[in-house]
């Protein structure tokens, strides 16, 4: 609607993606809303795909081109796992998806998240930004309302966490996010992955811890009337 | 030496410099306004949300407040015109009561103070950004209109601004009727806001609803809805599927 819109701004990504590592692992977070526009297509959507048995990606951007890109590399590393003879490494996964990513720089709109856990080099975080850069990192965090969490991981943030504590803390960052990014919504998916194998969780909207200004949901305004008041104070 | 660096650019089509303050385009906005008549008046409801592009940045905001005696007014769009022109319909009330004739500004004189509002300042090409839902009753007659911000107005049994046309007039269209209990009709506004919050990006889940009656107006205190997010389809989207979102 604004008549002063600047057309050559970079535009921003809807979503919140996070990848932790902790002292076995990764954890992967996202968010599960896309949207087109103000319009919210999707509510539940699934930004965590599968690359391999051992190494997922998340998604943010463009849906179209996150997509193409993870089926490609999806489609080489089962190639490569056939050559070789042996599970990809994560590293691998994340150099092909760089690949893709700098050499359709000019074409491609999305921002990814590499996680996963080989028996080489344990539980690695890739973050691959716009343009193709390839960042190995303790922990990442892309998307439009990873903005809102900057701070909080600079404070929140610590090396040596266990599992428990690394996916409490990815659900949390998630949640604020969504508390203040309108194009970031609806459910908190996880993935864990570690030498045992790979862990899907999913923490419904209701169910996440309220923040400032956030109220108890209620059924309906009627059951709020029709509760007895409260005691009166005696004096 | 000039150090006071110009607003305008260069191939404006604008006039003098003295009109920099038009609104150009909205910072701090409001979402949609959803309202009903029922039984015995008007039922509004809007969500407590003020943000700020795409970051939900003040959550309590009430976006719906009382004209004189017997109107309600709810908008969405830029809440700083929304502030101005609740100035206005604070003179208009004053001036009116001024009068102490007996006489008081019903629904339909706001209403059409609003849209001559909002028309001349469309007409100025600096229009006040905001959607307007305007409802109240007066000596039995009750009364529901809206205003754009391009002067575009009209009555209806329900209407709603923004996301609300698209998501909420149609389950109005379906499930509203005429004499509405007051428990219908909170409920039914209460399952378009639902549909709002799921699917409006700029939707939050705090809200207010407003009732306005031959009584008086009363506005509930701020809650929130629960949301249903259980389906089994959502729990695995990409079992069928790998890779898809």
């Amino acid at each position: 609607m604004d008549l002063n819109m600047d057309l050559n701004a970079p535009h921003s990504m809807g979503t919140t993606i996070i990848g932790v590592t902790y002292n076995g692992g990764v954890v992967l977070g996202a968010d599960s809303r896309t949207s087109t526009g103000m319009y919210v297509a999707n509510r539940a959507s699934d930004k965590i795909t599968q690359l391999t048995d051992n190494v997922y990606v998340c998604r943010s951007g463009s849906a179209a081109d996150s997509q193409l890109v993870s089926d490609y590399v999806r489609y080489f590393l089962h190639q490569h796992t056939i050559q070789l003879g042996q599970p990809a490494t994560v590293k691998v996964a994340a150099n092909l998806i760089r690949l893709l990513s700098y050499s359709n720089k000019n074409m491609l709109e999305t921002g990814l998240i590499v996680g996963g856990w080989d028996k080489y080099e344990g539980g690695k975080i890739y973050g691959i930004p716009l343009g193709g850069t390839l960042i190995e990192q303790p922990f990442a965090i892309g998307g439009s309302g990873s903005s809102y969490l900057y701070g909080f991981f600079d404070q929140a943030w610590k090396e040596g966490m266990t599992k428990d504590e690394a996916e409490q803390l990815v659900v949390k960052a998630v949640s604020l996010a969504i508390a203040r990014d309108g194009a970031s919504g609806g459910v908190v998916r996880t993935v864990v992955i570690n030498s045992e194998g790979v862990t899907r969780n999913f923490y419904p909207g209701d169910k996440l811890q309220l923040w400032h200004e956030e109220l108890e949901p209620q059924n309906s305004l009627l059951d709020i009337l029709n509760s007895p008041s409260p005691e009166p104070m005696n004096i | 030496m000039n150090f006071m660096a110009s607003k305008q650019p260069e191939n404006s089509l604008l006039g003098p410099e003295a009109d920099s303050q038009r609104t150009l385009y909205p910072n701090v906005t409001g979402t949609s306004v959803v309202a009903l008549k029922y039984k015995d008046g008007i039922l509004m409801a809007a969500d407590m949300g003020g943000s700020y592009g795409s970051t939900l940045r003040y959550k309590n905001v009430e976006r719906m407040k009382a004209i004189g005696k017997h109107s309600l007014l709810g908008a969405s769009g830029e809440i700083s015109d929304f502030q101005e022109i609740l100035r206005y319909l604070d003179d208009l009330i004053l001036y009116d009561n001024m009068w102490d004739d007996g006489n008081s500004l019903g629904p339909k004189e706001v209403h059409n103070y609003l849209t001559r509002l909002m028309y001349n300042r469309r007409n100025k090409f600096n229009p006040l950004w905001n959607s307007l839902v305007l409802g109240g009753i007066k000596n039995g007659e009750k009364y529901l209109g809206t205003v754009s911000m391009i002067g575009v107005n009209f009555e209806d049994d329900h209407v709603a601004t923004g996301f609300g046309n698209h998501l909420a007039r149609p389950i109005l269209r379906q499930e509203w009727h005429e004499n509405l209990s007051f428990e219908d009709g909170v409920r039914l506004l209460e399952k378009c806001m639902r549909v709002l919050l799921y699917r409006d990006r700029s939707a939050i889940n705090k809200l207010q609803i407003a009732k306005i009656t031959e009584e008086g107006m009363t506005i509930s205190q701020p809650y929130s809805l629960k949301t249903y997010w259980e389906f089994s389809a959502f729990e695995n989207p990409t079992q069928g599927a790998v890779g898809s979102w």
